[in-house]
């Protein structure tokens, strides 16, 4: 019985506390802006934000979308929202269906795997716009598309790698074997191959198929790219989302080369160490796209599907840390001018 | 009446394991600077109007059903002391393949339905069967060719949906997935149910698969608690060398229970495959639900009716995810409170067994004070 009551006596205190902070919490709360959602800055257009498995945070891809939407608050007055997906990513039709509720105008999922859930869900939502990030193009009225040539600056990265690198080992380490990392392997291939068609990449999936444990594996990255460099490889490329970090802590262990993706991954990754390895990032300008279609939204009423390629400043790389010297950067331009002019044609596809 | 007394006796624990979960998460939502009412809020917000409110209902039914069969195919290895880790390798194995199969033929409605899932079954069962030969025949822990399974699976399920399984009417830059299941194969939503209750309809499917799992669900407990190999499944269990003395085939028991375990793990992708993806694309395959299955069973205590409360529970957590976002709660914090759900209910149980134990020891010095023990210091 005396055990009884000391248990009673213990949860009756940790609830007492435990309402006592929280009231004082919600007292402060008054004069406290909510993170959360930013519905303080008047009665702009809404709009509404799904964000890959990762969500905010990861330096990356998630990342240049926020920055983008964060940029249309401060210049077009919009109010956002933004909601994440749960681990497995199930839910991600459930985040699109209340952003709607919610009233959004305009509503983007950032990343491929949003395909599926937005076509169904833009079906429920007819008044709705919906963007998606990437993947492949949509039947639906009220879906658009933004598609980014990954494989056209993934080829510069690959050219700068080949000219970077003079024992002339190459290496790539994917996140999987998706359509997507594809493009990316695919456009680096062929970006070395324009320097000297001898060099062999060496390619690594962290996981196989479509399956998206490999952005989520930076022990796995960094165990890739060891093996990498300790056989005398002198540049990787990593298009691994948050399992670039460890392709990065690789490289400074090995003191070699390594290229991000997706964000200017120097100015992102928040280590000095790390930072003096990244020769150069694939900017895949996912906040330009994001601003430009709500800009679009307001001045049109609707959004168009969009290429974000290297003729639209869509993709390209990345000079943060001047790593890359002055001649290099002279022909990586040379061969940026041919893919626009089309004297050369990148594949996505090996 | 003593009966019931003995269902609250048995529900208090857990009663109290949830309560000090919620406590402990509103620790960490202080600790993060939000307001834990606020959050309490939302996790019981089903939305404003109606249809969303159906729609969250929606939301639920769909996740539970799958956590409940990954439940129910976990407990049925724990309940014999084996560690069936590869429901997850198995769910993704019999998926790719009853979508694949589903697919190739066509048949009247009922019938193809009954097909896919029977093809499922037989799936997960086959590869469940790995690890039980490897077990009984080579003495190979199931916990470790399990959970090696488990990769191999999604290998080899790339594979299957690329290869022999893969829509040829599929672009070149289009994500791998196999044909669409014909219309006859489609498991009819519950949607129009909502409907005849009075209640406005979920936008979203709801799968009505539901019904099959509980269906499932009866018939296992039956079979456990009925059935000659529910009692030897449950001697096994309970004490492996007392039921071998007694003629309890223990390798029999370990392959019987495995190939259950992995024929009931072939449903869990059945829900959503069967309700609304009517082919298997490995993007929006969700993964997970063998691992969340573990917890689910844990927390179920391994029985079929805890199992589905447990379900519940799980699912009811995760629908409030989106909501507590609003509230500027990180997505994180539901599989937090999870996690300490889980935790609770153990430690609550271990130490519920042990008060249980101290009493009956005291109680037995006291009708005979001959036999002394020394209490045991906690």
């Amino acid at each position: 019985m005396r055990r009884v009551m000391k248990l009673a006596a213990g949860f009756a205190t940790a609830a007492l506390l435990l309402t006592a902070c929280a009231s004082d919490d919600g007292e402060d709360s008054g004069d406290s802006t909510d993170s959360g959602d930013s519905g303080d800055s008047g009665d702009g257009l809404e709009v509404g934000l799904a964000f890959d498995v990762g969500g905010r945070g990861d330096r990356s891809f998630n990342d240049s979308a926020a920055a983008g939407i964060e940029r249309a608050q401060d210049e077009l007055g919009i109010d956002f929202e933004e909601l994440s997906p749960n681990a497995d990513g199930s839910n991600r039709d459930e985040l699109l269906r209340q952003l709607a509720d919610d009233g959004n105008e305009v509503i983007f999922g950032i990343g491929y795997a949003f395909a599926e859930d937005m076509d169904t869900v833009a079906d429920e939502y007819p008044d709705v716009q919906f963007v998606r990030i990437d993947g492949a193009p949509s039947e639906k009225e009220n879906v658009a598309v933004m598609n980014f040539a990954d494989h056209e600056g993934s080829f510069l990265v690959g050219a700068a790698a080949a000219l970077m690198a003079e024992s002339g080992q190459i290496g790539f380490v994917g996140g999987n074997e998706g359509v997507v990392i594809n493009a990316f392997g695919a456009g680096f291939k062929q970006g070395v191959a324009a320097v000297d068609e001898s060099i062999e990449v060496e390619d690594h999936r962290l996981a196989s198929g479509e399956d998206p444990s490999g952005f989520d594996d930076a022990a796995g990255g960094r165990v890739a790219a060891e093996a990498m460099y300790d056989r005398g490889v002198e540049f990787v490329f990593t298009a691994a989302g948050d399992s670039n970090v460890g392709v990065f802590q690789a490289a400074a262990d090995a003191d070699a080369w390594a290229a991000g993706t997706d964000s200017d991954q120097y100015e992102t990754v928040g280590d000095a160490d790390l930072q003096q390895v990244i020769a150069t990032s694939m900017l895949k300008r996912v906040d330009n796209a994001v601003y430009e279609s709500i800009e679009a939204y307001s001045n049109d009423g609707t959004v168009e599907s969009g290429v974000f390629d290297l003729s639209t400043e869509g993709v390209g790389y990345s000079t943060s840390g001047d790593f890359i010297p002055e001649d290099v950067i002279a022909q990586l331009e040379e061969y940026k001018q041919q893919i626009i002019d089309g004297e050369i044609e990148v594949n996505f596809e090996e | 009446m003593t009966r019931l007394l003995g269902w609250v006796r048995g529900l208090a624990p857990t009663l109290v394991a949830l309560v000090m979960a919620l406590l402990i998460t509103g620790v960490f939502i202080l600790i993060i600077g939000e307001d834990p009412l606020a959050a309490l809020g939302a996790l019981f917000d089903f939305g404003d109007s109606p249809t969303a409110q159906a729609n969250s209902i929606g939301v639920w039914i769909n996740r539970a059903t799958p956590l409940f069969l990954a439940g129910l195919a976990v407990s049925i290895c724990f309940r014999m002391g084996l560690f069936n880790i590869g429901v997850e390798g198995q769910y993704r194995m019999a998926t790719v393949v009853a979508a694949g199969v589903g697919a190739a033929i066509v048949l009247p409605a009922p019938l193809h339905i009954l097909v896919i899932v029977v093809v499922a079954m037989a799936a997960g069962a086959a590869y469940a069967a790995i690890p039980a030969v490897l077990k009984t025949t080579r003495g190979v822990s199931e916990v470790i060719s399990t959970i090696m399974l488990n990769s191999i699976a999604v290998g080899l399920a790339a594979w299957l949906v690329r290869s022999p399984f893969a829509d040829p009417d599929l672009g070149s830059g289009e994500t791998a997935a196999t044909r669409e299941i014909d219309e006859s194969g489609q498991f009819p939503g519950l949607n129009d149910l909502f409907g005849a209750l009075g209640l406005e309809e979920p936008r979203r499917p709801v799968h009505g698969f539901v019904v099959v799992a509980i269906v499932v669900g009866v018939i296992i407990a039956v079979v456990l608690s009925r059935s000659r190999f529910g009692f030897e499944l449950r001697a096994s269990g309970l004490n492996a060398m007392a039921a071998a003395a007694n003629g309890i085939s223990s390798r029999a028991m370990v392959i019987k229970a495995m190939l259950l375990s992995g024929a009931l793990a072939g449903l869990v992708g059945l829900p959503d495959l069967l309700g609304s993806a009517h082919r298997f694309q490995s993007d929006s395959f969700v993964a997970g639900y063998g691992f969340t299955g573990i917890a689910v069973a844990l927390l179920g205590r391994n029985r079929p009716g805890g199992i589905a409360l447990a379900a519940l529970l799980f699912a009811f957590l995760d629908r409030a995810g989106p909501r507590l976002q609003s509230e500027g709660i990180p997505p994180a914090a539901v599989t937090i409170m999870q996690g300490i759900v889980v935790l609770s209910v153990l430690i609550v149980d271990e130490v519920a067994r042990r008060r249980l134990r101290r009493r009956e020891e005291r109680r037995a010095r006291a009708e005979d004070p001959t036999t002394r023990s020394e209490e045991v210091a906690s």
